[in-house]
């Protein structure tokens, strides 16, 4: 039997990169293949050439042997090739079944026929084992959910070949195991599925063979259960990189942040955080764990002046910051890199010198006369990109053209550099690749060891273990525990993140 | 010195840069204009001298073409403005018009000043009245969230029947459609006084004023503390937030300074040409050419005053072609051309995919000779 898919010498160039540099891949039929490589390696570019997103510049495609030329997505479809993106392509107000059936509806007369959608969504998805509410409204339903809706969506158009973008990117750890199921089942009715990632872990959970692509080229394809997290952390970097986080014991000292029964409403004015208490002493990191949406957001926004809160108080330093404006707590020494860097973190049509001032764009150190001083400010976002190894051009730049990481390492860069004696670092490392969470991770033990208080929130469970020194579970809005970092085990902690009591589960 | 040299070099070339894309488009749509003009069986080039002849012949045609240009500019600066904290003041025609009244109220009002004191504060009126008029959008976009185009366009009807109302009961001259004339103290100077050139155009100091304020705007959007903010409101309002700006507080403040120029613009109108205000049977059609003068300036100062003129030779320019016997509305084909280049961004579609193809052929040549 051919393989599924064989690119043979594919090559891709933009302006200024070679993103592809003679290829080769290759998927057996009923195989899970990882396309593993950092950000920028060239891995998505060879994924939207199979997909008919891009023209490649050379090299052939074949689909079961035969040769075919995809200029279009909808020869992609044609040929059992189906993808899910990093970015759910959903319609939110419509339901699972009208976005499933979405561009292939069935049809009675001129009319839809809605009945028969139905019957074919609820068929699919017993028939691949993918439960989901047809009717639910795709906007009511859980990320994990909404990326159940887009396979079946690939399914229904009668993909042979799934290719997943970064699909646990934005999934909870309960949900990443599902996830994994949910792939193995597929591949047993017959499927062969390609998965793009950067994360290790999931390459050696759920894959049977993996890729390794680096600048464009592919380093080698290697049998999942031959290698181990460590060569394939090697391959894909190109350096020996340590995956385990180096500290010294904590040097604790007084409470730099100190929350009293706080209580956030969110943007539905409904109780998001109910009655959180919390201290951060200077010189260590507290964690907080927990399962995306029970609060943790709302309780950053609340002590970063994002939002106000409903009753209780947040203390900095023994100051009363609660209810000050976002101005208000970063000239009381609060640093924070937000959880969304396109959003919140960065203005992108901004240069990176612009960038660099935001939130202390009103300090004396930038002026010249009543004016801003642009030559100031270039040197110091020079002097940034120097001490933080920023990639980049020059300081001139607009934030967009920057990758994920350089981005990522430009905020790290700004809220450190203005020495915050209180860092609330929200999901720092998230999409990005290896090398650059090594660099804020050292970064922010860097912080703590200066004796600064830094508060960590993330979704990664291995990171909050990692860097915290002591770790709170958030469920529900509010802090159902705080362990000792010695004394968290992932069982622990995930008992408590799902809402359960750990004196109950041992 | 060196680096300030750089810098302002830096700084010519990003605002080259920045203009380059509309010039570009002009000059297609002036080509344009002449296949449509021989088609008709007519010589582009007779058509484009009468234009030219139009509003440059002579001093004083040159004259009446910048007292066109004049409210152009600031209309312009005033939407440019506006958008650069991504607000579209569609209601800078309301602005124009409430600064053209209070100033004629001001200049009537007030007796026994200086004519410098007194003209110079009828000017700051009728700037002060279009700002605070422009601050009520602002001020409902920003606590109520409501869009500004609605309540612009709004208040431009409501700004134009107050107008009418002043003009025909406060202000009215007896028996006349028209309002009191100001005292001669309010009146800007005009050229007339000191240069025979211009004794036949209404050519007055309001265009000195418009170019110093189109720097002053450039000053202060790129300059300053403010202009940092305002842009970083007009980008990303969240990023903004997050950076410790008062998001609201800004898009009120940028509604008011954008309120600020239309409002002088109708003052200069005032206080420079007319000397009264008219009963209007419609818009004055300043504040809403101030669309396409910013539209076609890429919201950039400079390129305003360039995209100004532009429109002002258009105007004067046209009636001189007809006496060619060339239709004027060959004149609204080209502008309605260039807007629809420059708003469509075909230009740089187009030069952008030249640029990539030619490095796509460096690099394939590149990799080629390794």
């Amino acid at each position: 039997m051919p393989a599924v898919i064989e690119m043979k010498g594919i090559g891709k160039s933009f302006p200024g990169i070679r993103a592809n540099d003679n290829i080769n891949f290759t998927v057996e039929h009923g195989e899970i293949h990882v396309l593993l490589g950092e950000n920028g390696a060239g891995k998505s570019t060879l994924m939207n050439i199979l997909y008919g997103l891009y023209q490649p510049d050379e090299g052939e495609i074949y689909v079961k042997g035969k040769p075919v030329k995809i200029s279009n997505p909808n020869i992609a479809i044609s040929h059992g090739i189906g993808m899910v993106h990093q970015h759910f392509m959903l319609v939110q107000p419509f339901t699972v079944t009208e976005n499933i059936i979405l561009g292939n509806e069935p049809r009675k007369g001129t009319a839809l026929d809605l009945d028969k959608a139905k019957k074919d969504v609820e068929e699919i998805s017993k028939k691949y084992e993918l439960k989901v509410d047809s009717r639910a409204i795709v906007r009511d339903i859980s990320v994990g959910m909404q990326q159940r809706v887009e396979i079946l969506k690939t399914l229904y158009r009668g993909a042979e070949i799934l290719i997943l973008d970064e699909p646990t990117a934005v999934l909870t750890p309960q949900e990443i195991e599902e996830l994994g199921i949910i792939l193995k089942s597929l591949v047993k009715q017959g499927k062969s599925i390609i998965l793009i990632t950067h994360k290790l872990k999931e390459v050696m959970s759920m894959s049977d063979r993996v890729t390794i692509v680096r600048r464009g080229k592919v380093i080698d394809t290697l049998k999942t259960k031959d290698t181990n997290i460590d060569e394939l952390a090697e391959k894909m970097v190109g350096r020996k990189v340590s995956l385990t986080v180096e500290k010294k014991e904590a040097n604790v000292g007084n409470p730099i942040l100190e929350i009293k029964n706080l209580k956030v409403l969110d943007n539905r004015k409904l109780e998001a955080v109910k009655g959180v208490d919390l201290q951060v002493h200077c010189g260590e990191i507290l964690g907080i764990a927990g399962v995306d949406g029970n609060g943790q957001n709302e309780l950053v926004q609340a002590i970063t002046g994002l939002s106000k809160a409903k009753s209780g108080e947040i203390l900095v330093n023994g100051k009363d910051i609660t209810n000050m404006t976002s101005k208000e707590v970063i000239d009381s020494g609060v640093g924070h890199i937000p959880e969304d860097r396109h959003k919140r973190g960065l203005i992108l049509s901004y240069s990176l010198a612009e960038n660099a001032i935001l939130g202390s764009h009103n300090s004396k150190r930038f002026r010249k006369g009543m004016g801003l001083s642009y030559k100031k400010i270039r040197e110091y976002c020079r002097k940034l990109i120097k001490e933080y190894d920023i990639r980049t051009p020059s300081e001139k730049v607009l934030a967009k053209s920057l990758s994920g990481g350089n981005q990522q390492k430009l905020i790290v860069a700004r809220e450190i550099d203005r020495d915050p004696s209180l860092c609330i670092a929200s999901q720092p490392t998230r999409g990005l690749d290896v090398g650059a969470i090594e660099f804020v991770h050292k970064k922010l033990i860097q912080l703590r060891d200066e004796g600064k208080g830094v508060l960590l929130v993330s979704l990664e469970l291995d990171e909050v273990m990692d860097l915290s020194d002591r770790i709170a579970v958030m469920y529900d809005g509010k802090i159902v525990g705080i362990l000792d970092a010695k004394d968290a085990t992932e069982k622990r902690l995930g008992i408590m993140m799902a809402g359960g009591n750990v004196k109950n589960a041992e | 010195m060196e680096s300030r040299k750089n810098e302002l070099k830096d700084s010519i070339i990003n605002t080259l840069k920045e203009i380059a894309y509309p010039l570009i488009a002009i000059l297609i749509s002036f080509i344009a204009g002449g296949i449509l003009v021989y088609s008709f069986g007519k010589s582009p080039v007779v058509a484009y001298t009468a234009l030219i002849k139009g509003s440059f012949g002579d001093w004083n045609k040159f004259g009446e073409t910048l007292v066109t240009v004049t409210p152009l500019i600031l209309t312009g600066l005033s939407i440019a403005f506006g958008f650069k904290c991504n607000l579209f003041n569609i209601g800078a025609e309301g602005q124009f018009i409430m600064g053209a009244v209070a100033a004629a109220w001001a200049g009537w009002a007030f007796t026994g000043l200086p004519a410098i004191l007194h003209v110079t504060l009828t000017l700051l009126v009728g700037a002060a009245v279009g700002g605070l008029w422009a601050s009520i959008i602002g001020w409902l976009k920003a606590k109520i969230g409501s869009h500004e185009v609605i309540n612009g366009i709004m208040l431009n009807y409501i700004a134009l029947h107050m107008s009418n109302y002043i003009v025909m009961t406060l202000l009215n001259e007896p028996q006349k459609a028209y309002s009191v004339a100001i005292a001669d103290t309010a009146k800007l100077w005009r050229f007339s006084q000191a240069f025979s050139q211009f004794k036949h155009s209404r050519m007055n100091t309001g265009i000195i004023i418009a170019l110093v304020v189109a720097l002053a705007v450039y000053y202060l959007l790129n300059k300053t503390v403010r202009g940092y903010e305002i842009r970083a409101v007009g980008f990303n309002p969240d990023a903004a937030e997050y950076g410790g700006i008062n998001v609201k507080k800004n898009i009120i403040l940028a509604m008011l300074i954008s309120g600020l120029f239309a409002g002088l613009a109708g003052a200069i109108m005032t206080t420079g040409v007319q000397y009264r205000v008219n009963s209007l049977f419609g818009f004055t059609g300043y504040g809403l050419d101030g669309i396409s003068v910013a539209l076609v300036g890429n919201n950039h100062p400079i390129g305003v005053i360039l995209s100004a003129f532009l429109f002002g030779i258009l105007q004067k320019g046209g009636p001189q072609m007809q006496i060619q016997g060339i239709p004027k509305e060959v004149v609204g084909i080209i502008q309605g051309i260039i807007i629809l280049f420059v708003a469509s961004n075909l230009v740089r579609v187009i030069v952008e995919n030249i640029k990539q193809k030619k490095e796509l052929k460096k690099t394939a040549l590149k990799e080629g000779v390794e």
